[in-house]
């Protein structure tokens, strides 16, 4: 074999579109992180390495077979219910909630795991009953979205919770549920907010209190909307240019290299930078989309569309935490935020698209 | 096939399937619709409003650390308090040549090597703008002094600061604790917590003592001020202020000057000594020997002192009266003697005869009773009141180890007493089942017959023993000990009372109350091992002495003091309480190395008995170790 029919089969079944994107973004994330970091290598260091074990991961998963990859769903999502209750049962608390796991070696946060394996075993049972979906089989899949949600809700962690809600009624809505049901859910959501309003948590009604009067808790969590504003607002058009951001540098800003980076992106390269910036995820989302409208199977045109609507909520709902019109959930800016965890599950979730673009090629020619 | 009969339907179902990912995009391009307005919005309508903010006018939110609360004795005396003071300080960014800065700086005010290597500690863990001390405590005269030349050092700043100061010092270092610079570990603690907030602009937490296990009470809320600031960073107008509210006083159940006279009453022995009162569990003294000055942590310890106090032999960092752990001792015979009565493995009258040695069945191996020629003729009190060997190898051979655990633990053997101070040891109770589980060795007869006289596998701390002889002088009645007597709210002016609802009524008979309680305060009176130290006084005192040995002895080997390395001499144990009828006090002492009890911590506890029931301050300790004393535990 030559280098050159070598390297071919290496690529073989990577996206390069998809790629190019994933790449950029990747990119924005050490650029960012570097001015974040107060002009060190520290974190981009350790987040090229996170990077590099999560494109690893990905390639193996494009390189997977579509049909290993739904034999994987069921065994995925009964393993993540196990940790769950495990969770709910023996969990460790920090920042007062109960999400880890301790394995002895590693404490793991089994509602991570659950971000893939919620959406792939409701396009696996989808899949299943294909030929014969009723009413009762969009109720069947609901549950098997609502189990989890309940458990992860519980901890208390309701900003996974609710994205894992998005990434499931994702799954429903391409499956065709009617939208007479989706319209009685709406409203039975709406009935039911006074009922939920009652069972939050007193942080959680604080934060999303907090969205509407951030000053109530200057000093506390109020203080990340404000300053964060306050940064994305300063930036212009232009921005502050690069390592100038006066918000980051002088310490204003708080956790600006994970769920805050948008602040020293937008602060920094301003308006004209956000532009780009959304049209680097455009690009992400918009091949997502076309390997989803390409798909030749139920559960691939399932699993890619929730894979690329889920991936655009995480960063709608970051960017507009950021700016101040959400309020504030523990959601990472997707590809750019650092840490481990959540670049894993995205490359993932971006090695299962790639896998369902690349191995239909191949039946197809 | 299958396929080709629904092939239509299948087509159909791609074209809904495709409907629906159309409403898809649509609905993420309403996202970034949103997302665009908003940047627009504040990015390029609203940006000089946030430009303003951010740069020109800066609001900046300026916390106001609240004072920390102060730490009373029980009569009102200072433990712990602030003072305010003037450092020098210096923001790193602002300064062009740090070096040059200083060596000027020191023309001007001594800056001691000592103040450059805590500086440059702090320069390594700095966070960027952030301004670091380089000289505290400046006299008046020296702050004038730099006052006058301020122009010529820009970025070095005099700041008044609260100081925190210990005025007993090394004397309640192991009570009080100290504060210190909060680092990486405290700043992820109070994250894990939530308590973030609350500290921002606080430089210092608890570290150690009673500065750690009531930090929450002590720190007190942290107030704000919202400023205009200019560019610089200078403060130009107060916009708003929530005031801080001042951390909690906390008053102790300690006595202070009673604290004081017996950390003198040890001279030069190591040791702990912990009073508490019986009738409710408030501690009185607690002293671990040596102490340590706390002031040399708060603002980080250089490393010179660390060294001298962490290697230095006699340990002074280590809290004895908490987390000491030793052999009782034959302290342990009068909880074994209601052990015993309890059992009914002994009646009170039961005579053995003591010829000096006790061996088990069959064996002949001979566990020498510290008289050589024995005691003669033992009975129960007796046997409390001349510490009697043989009679205990006997008495705990016959109720076995696990009787004997299962009774001790319940004067809190083995156990935390729950103190309020964070880092208690519990001691070691041994069973059979916990020498399996330990040292997979099965438990040996003569195992349990050290443990009758308190050596062997048993260790207790200071503090447990005093717990056990509390409850002992208060009938078998316990209450959990606590240093802590009231918290005074600074906000309310609303005092909480730290209350012993924890009553724990052991049930022992009055009985054998009564025998072990009558030899007790038989063995301070003529006759009695402790007999020389009670003598003259003018109140009745309950003891008992007690040695644990250091170092093992041979068979038909003597124990000769001073043929022994310092180090190696025996412990001297002494537990008490008084009046012995109505108990007021009860306190344990422990002098490492001090030989024997009656000898060297009866003497320690009587100064302490002395002054608590008469007020007597004593007069300077003659020297007691090398003098040659007669009798042995």
């Amino acid at each position: 074999m030559t280098k050159r029919q070598l390297w071919l089969r290496f690529i073989a079944h990577l996206d390069l579109p998809l790629l190019l994107g994933i790449g950029l973004l990747m990119l924005t994330s050490l650029v960012v992180l570097y001015s974040a970091d107060n002009a060190s290598w520290g974190r981009p260091l350790s987040q090229m390495l996170n990077i590099a074990v999560a494109l690893t991961c990905m390639w193996l998963i494009a390189n997977l077979p579509l049909h290993y990859l739904m034999r994987t769903a069921v065994p995925i999502y009964l393993l993540g219910m196990m940790l769950l209750i495990g969770v709910a049962l023996f969990g460790e608390i920090s920042h007062g909630a109960r999400r880890w796991l301790n394995l002895g070696v590693t404490t793991i946060q089994p509602s991570e795991l659950m971000k893939i394996g919620v959406p792939l075993m409701m396009a696996w049972y989808f899949e299943k009953h294909e030929a014969t979906l009723t009413l009762k089989n969009y109720f069947v899949a609901a549950l098997l979205l609502l189990m989890p949600v309940a458990l992860i809700a519980r901890q208390p962690d309701l900003g996974t919770a609710l994205l894992i809600s998005a990434s499931g009624f994702y799954v429903l809505f391409l499956a065709g549920l009617s939208w007479r049901v989706m319209g009685g859910l709406l409203v039975a959501a709406l009935a039911s907010a006074p009922v939920l309003w009652s069972m939050l948590h007193d942080y959680q009604r604080h934060r999303i209190l907090m969205l509407f009067d951030p000053s109530q808790d200057a000093l506390g969590k109020g203080y990340h909307t404000i300053q964060a504003t306050i940064a994305v607002g300063s930036g212009g058009i232009l921005g502050k240019g690069y390592l100038n951001g006066t918000q980051t540098h002088l310490d204003f800003l708080p956790e600006r290299t994970t769920d805050f980076i948008f602040a020293v992106y937008s602060e920094e390269f301003g308006l004209l930078g956000n532009l780009i910036l959304l049209g680097l995820y455009v690009l992400v989302i918009g091949r997502g989309f076309v390997i989803t409208a390409n798909a030749s199977t139920y559960f691939t045109r399932l699993m890619a569309g929730s894979i690329t609507l889920t991936f655009a909520t995480y960063a709608f709902v970051n960017m507009g935490m950021v700016s101040g019109i959400l309020p504030v959930v523990g959601v990472p800016l997707p590809l750019v935020s650092y840490g481990g965890t959540s670049m894993l599950t995205l490359l993932l979730g971006f090695g299962m698209l790639m896998s369902i673009e690349t191995h239909q090629k191949l039946v197809k020619t | 096939m299958a396929k080709h009969v629904e092939l239509k339907n299948h087509l159909r179902e791609i074209f809904y399937f495709r409907l629906r990912l159309a409403i898809s995009v649509g609905f993420v391009l309403l996202l970034l619709a949103i997302l665009l307005v908003r940047f627009i919005y504040l990015q390029a309508v609203r940006h000089d409003y946030y430009q303003t903010l951010a740069e020109s006018n800066r609001i900046s939110i300026v916390p106001i650390v609240p004072n920390r609360g102060l730490i009373l004795d029980r009569n009102g005396l200072v433990l712990a308090h602030n003072y305010s003071g003037y450092t020098l300080e210096i923001t790193p960014n602002k300064t062009a040549n740090l070096e040059a800065t200083i060596n000027e700086l020191s023309a001007l005010i001594e800056i001691t090597p000592k103040d450059r290597k805590r500086f440059n500690k702090l320069l390594a863990e700095r966070r960027n703008f952030e301004t670091l001390m380089i000289r505290n405590r400046l006299s008046d005269e020296e702050v004038a002094r730099f006052a006058a030349q301020q122009y010529r050092f820009p970025g070095v700043e005099i700041k008044a600061r609260l100081f925190r100061d210990y005025p007993y010092g090394a004397k309640t270092a192991h009570l009080i604790g100290y504060i210190g610079r909060i680092n990486q570990t405290d700043v992820e603690q109070l994250e894990e917590n939530d308590l973030a907030a609350n500290y921002r602009g606080s430089d210092y937490i608890g570290k150690t003592g009673l500065e750690q296990s009531y930090e929450s009470e002590l720190h007190g809320a942290t107030g704000m001020e919202q400023v205009e600031v200019d560019s610089g960073g200078r403060a130009v107008r107060m916009l708003s202020r929530t005031p801080p509210s001042s951390g909690n006083t906390l008053v102790l159940s300690i006595d202070a000057k009673l604290q004081e006279i017996a950390e003198q009453a040890f001279g030069n022995y190591r040791g702990a000594l912990v009073a508490i009162d019986p009738n409710n569990g408030e501690v009185l003294a607690f002293v671990s020997k040596p102490g340590y000055d706390p002031s040399l942590f708060i603002d980080g310890i250089d490393t010179q002192s660390w060294d001298e106090l962490n290697n230095s032999p006699d340990h002074p960092l280590n809290n004895r009266a908490l987390r000491g752990q030793y052999p009782p001792g034959s302290t342990v015979k009068p909880f074994m003697a209601l052990a015993g009565l309890y059992y009914n493995t002994r009646s009170p009258d039961r005579t053995i005869s003591d010829p000096g040695y006790f061996n088990l069945p069959g064996s002949s191996h001979q566990y020498r009773d510290w008289k050589k020629d024995g005691h003669g003729s033992v009975d129960m009190f007796k046997s409390i009141v001349i510490s009697c060997d043989t009679y205990y190898y006997g008495l705990a051979t016959e109720m076995g180890i696990d009787n004997i655990s299962s009774f001790l633990s319940r004067f809190g053997f083995g156990k935390k007493t729950g103190l309020d101070l964070e880092g208690e040891t519990s001691g070691l109770l041994p069973s059979q089942e916990w020498k399996m589980k330990r040292y997979q060795q099965k438990w040996y007869p003569g195992d349990t017959v050290s443990v009758g006289i308190g050596q062997g596998y048993n260790l207790v701390t200071p503090m447990q023993l005093a717990y056990a002889t509390a409850t002992l002088a208060n009938n078998g009645v316990g209450y959990k000990p606590h240093l802590v007597r009231e918290v005074r709210s600074s906000r309310s002016h609303e005092n909480r009372l730290i209350e012993n609802k924890s009553a724990f009524d052991l049930q022992i008979a009055a009985a054998h109350l009564d025998l072990v309680k009558r030899a007790m305060a038989a063995v301070t009176q003529p006759g009695g091992t402790a007999a020389q130290a009670a003598a003259g006084a003018p109140y009745r005192m309950a003891g008992k002495t007690g040695t644990a040995q250091v170092v093992g002895m041979k068979q038909g080997e003597k124990y000769d003091a001073s043929k022994l390395d310092e180090r190696h001499r025996d412990h001297a144990w002494f537990i008490a309480f008084a009046p012995a009828d109505q108990p007021r006090i009860a306190l344990v002492v422990l002098a490492e190395n001090g030989g024997h009890g009656g000898s060297t911590a009866a003497p320690i506890a009587r100064k302490v008995l002395d002054y608590y029931l008469l007020g007597k301050v004593p007069q300077p300790l003659p020297d007691l170790s090398d003098k040659e004393v007669e009798e042995h535990d």
